[in-house]
């Protein structure tokens, strides 16, 4: 028996315990990777979890400009979230708001960790999301998408940084929310995790959550990313044989 | 030369090797110098926009949205729709372009998408009143380059095309006329109304010679740029010559007439793709194929 939650008039948990795309509470949206997808940029790929579809690209490491912000230990880490217009309902000023700076921020930290900056001194490694398409679970798909991006570019990480949102409607922990939950929904809890290491370099909340939920959300949370890592590896594996076939037939070129 | 586009820095030999294969009458990528790259239109692959495109040009890579929404009109023109061309080009495209506000190649490029919608009168604006005098339909059209080797220009105006062509008005309900008052349904729609197709060619010049639809590193050694848009009826519809040196008076008649002579080729293109391809969801099958790395 599943109790049912309707807000707003959208039917989050329906009698059968499915959300209101039909999943259920632990599963993923139809999850997609392509990695090398832009020419100009060092590395790039493109993550679309069901409606959300987010597009990264990395340069560096390469000259910083202006010169005062070179660190004499490591390479700057600059990290620029932005949407695009028309990704959301009511057109986004392309001006970045307060949201976009500040999610900048935590995905910068978040990747920060698996990056051997301190192999690049006074370079700038820079890393550019654009939100094409936002129906939740955004700043999880742009990290998913960065970190590969970074592979692509060659530049050296500890591992993968994988993420996942995780959260509540009333008593039932929910993996992967859409926009719908995210609004109405009890609780949404943002993680990124370098799966290698173990190490936990995203983690925000918002909502309320009881003391036992919160550790069921954690494992909930762990199980996904392992899912989603694994998928990050396939993806950039196939990148590489595309390469490997490319040199074969082209001789080289 | 001045030039307003940043450029990179090309060595003297590569500069050197693609001039005198243009001497032989190559280029380096093998076309014609009147040849555009491969043309890929994927209609309408972003759901929360009424209308948007996928372009990609060879390599140059754009996606347009169209967002509408109700404003009040322009005192001299009570009973017409709005529409607002805007281009992002962010640093996602090209190692050249910087985060801020858009650059002023960006800001010409959406002036120039900009002219040639309104010359060619390709939407009928007064098909997109809502309250005559009071409210009218607003379209924001937003053009990003995701990859630049070259010709945005034409890129990001097949991508405004597109995205209009498959773009659509929601329904509304007038409840207060008084109080401008409306319901917005937007299960119902009607294609927005339009009743023209423009095309545009960019050219470039480089020493000599005439080229369609550069590359970036073209570009990079061109001295001069020129973008011819003919409309439906086959009148040359916007015009505009950018970055430092001249033309002469038979490169710009030379110009004309390819574009004059192209101009239903480019249009039966895009209009066969937008007729033939899936919309929404389906869409990014071709988007995640048409990069290096397939799904």
């Amino acid at each position: 028996m599943f109790l049912v939650v309707i807000k707003n008039g959208i039917t989050l948990l329906d009698e059968k315990g499915l959300r209101n795309d039909g999943r259920r509470w632990n599963e993923l949206r139809p999850l997609k990777m392509s990695v090398g997808v832009l020419k100009r940029a060092d590395g790039s790929a493109v993550v679309e979890s069901g409606k959300t579809k987010v597009l990264a690209a990395v340069y560096g490491p390469r000259e910083i400009h202006p010169k005062h912000l070179a660190l004499p230990d490591k390479a700057l880490l600059k990290v620029a979230y932005r949407m695009a217009s028309f990704s959301v309902e009511e057109r986004k000023k392309p001006q970045p708001s307060r949201r976009e700076i500040e999610l900048s921020k935590v995905i910068k930290e978040a990747l920060e960790p698996a990056i051997l900056v301190e192999k690049f001194p006074r370079t700038v490694i820079e890393i550019y999301v654009l939100v094409l398409q936002a129906d939740g679970g955004t700043r999880v798909a742009s990290i998913n998408a960065a970190s590969l991006a970074l592979a692509d570019a060659g530049i050296p990480m500890k591992g993968l940084v994988t993420a996942i949102a995780v959260g509540r409607i009333g008593n039932q922990v929910i993996v992967d929310l859409n926009d719908a939950e995210d609004k109405y929904g009890d609780a949404d809890m943002p993680i990124a995790v370098i799966p290698i290491t173990g190490e936990i370099t995203l983690f925000q909340m918002d909502g309320t959550m009881p003391p036992d939920l919160f550790d069921k959300c954690l494992d909930a949370a762990m199980e996904a990313i392992h899912k989603i890592h694994e998928m990050q590896r396939e993806a950039l594996r196939r990148r590489y044989l595309k390469i490997k076939e490319e040199l074969i037939k082209g001789g080289g070129k | 030369m001045i030039s307003e586009v940043k450029r990179e820095i090309i060595s003297r030999i590569e500069k050197e090797i693609i001039i005198n294969q243009l001497a032989q009458g190559k280029r380096s990528d093998n076309r014609g110098f009147f040849d555009f790259r491969k043309i890929n239109i994927v209609p309408a692959p972003i759901e929360k926009a009424e209308g948007s495109a996928f372009v990609s040009l060879g390599n140059t890579k754009v996606l347009v949205g169209v967002k509408v929404s109700p404003a009040h009109p322009f005192p001299d023109t009570p009973n017409q729709g709005i529409f607002v061309v805007n281009a992002e080009f962010p640093p996602i495209a090209s190692p050249m372009f910087e985060l801020g506000p858009p650059s002023e190649y960006a800001v010409e490029v959406a002036r120039i998408v900009d002219r040639v919608i309104r010359s060619a009168e390709m939407i009928k604006l007064e098909e997109l009143a809502i309250i005559p005098g009071e409210l009218v339909w607003m379209l924001n059209i937003d053009i990003y380059a995701l990859d630049d080797d070259g010709n945005l220009i034409d890129a990001a105006m097949i991508g405004a095309l597109a995205a209009l062509s498959v773009g659509y008005i929601p329904k509304v309900e007038i409840i207060d006329e008084d109080k401008n008052k409306i319901e917005i349904i937007r299960e119902e729609k009607r294609p927005i109304p339009l009743q023209d197709m423009p095309v545009t060619f960019t050219f470039a010049k480089v020493k000599n010679f005439l080229i369609l639809d550069p590359t970036h590193i073209e570009e990079n050694i061109m001295d001069g740029r020129l973008t011819i848009a003919i409309n439906m009826r086959g009148e040359i519809c916007a015009v505009q010559k950018g970055e430092g040196g001249g033309f002469k008076l038979e490169d710009i008649q030379l110009a004309k007439d390819i574009a004059l002579r192209k101009s239903d080729e480019i249009r039966n293109i895009i209009l066969e793709q937008l007729a033939k391809k899936p919309r929404g969801e389906e869409s990014w099958n071709e988007i995640r194929g048409l990069g290096n790395g397939e799904d």
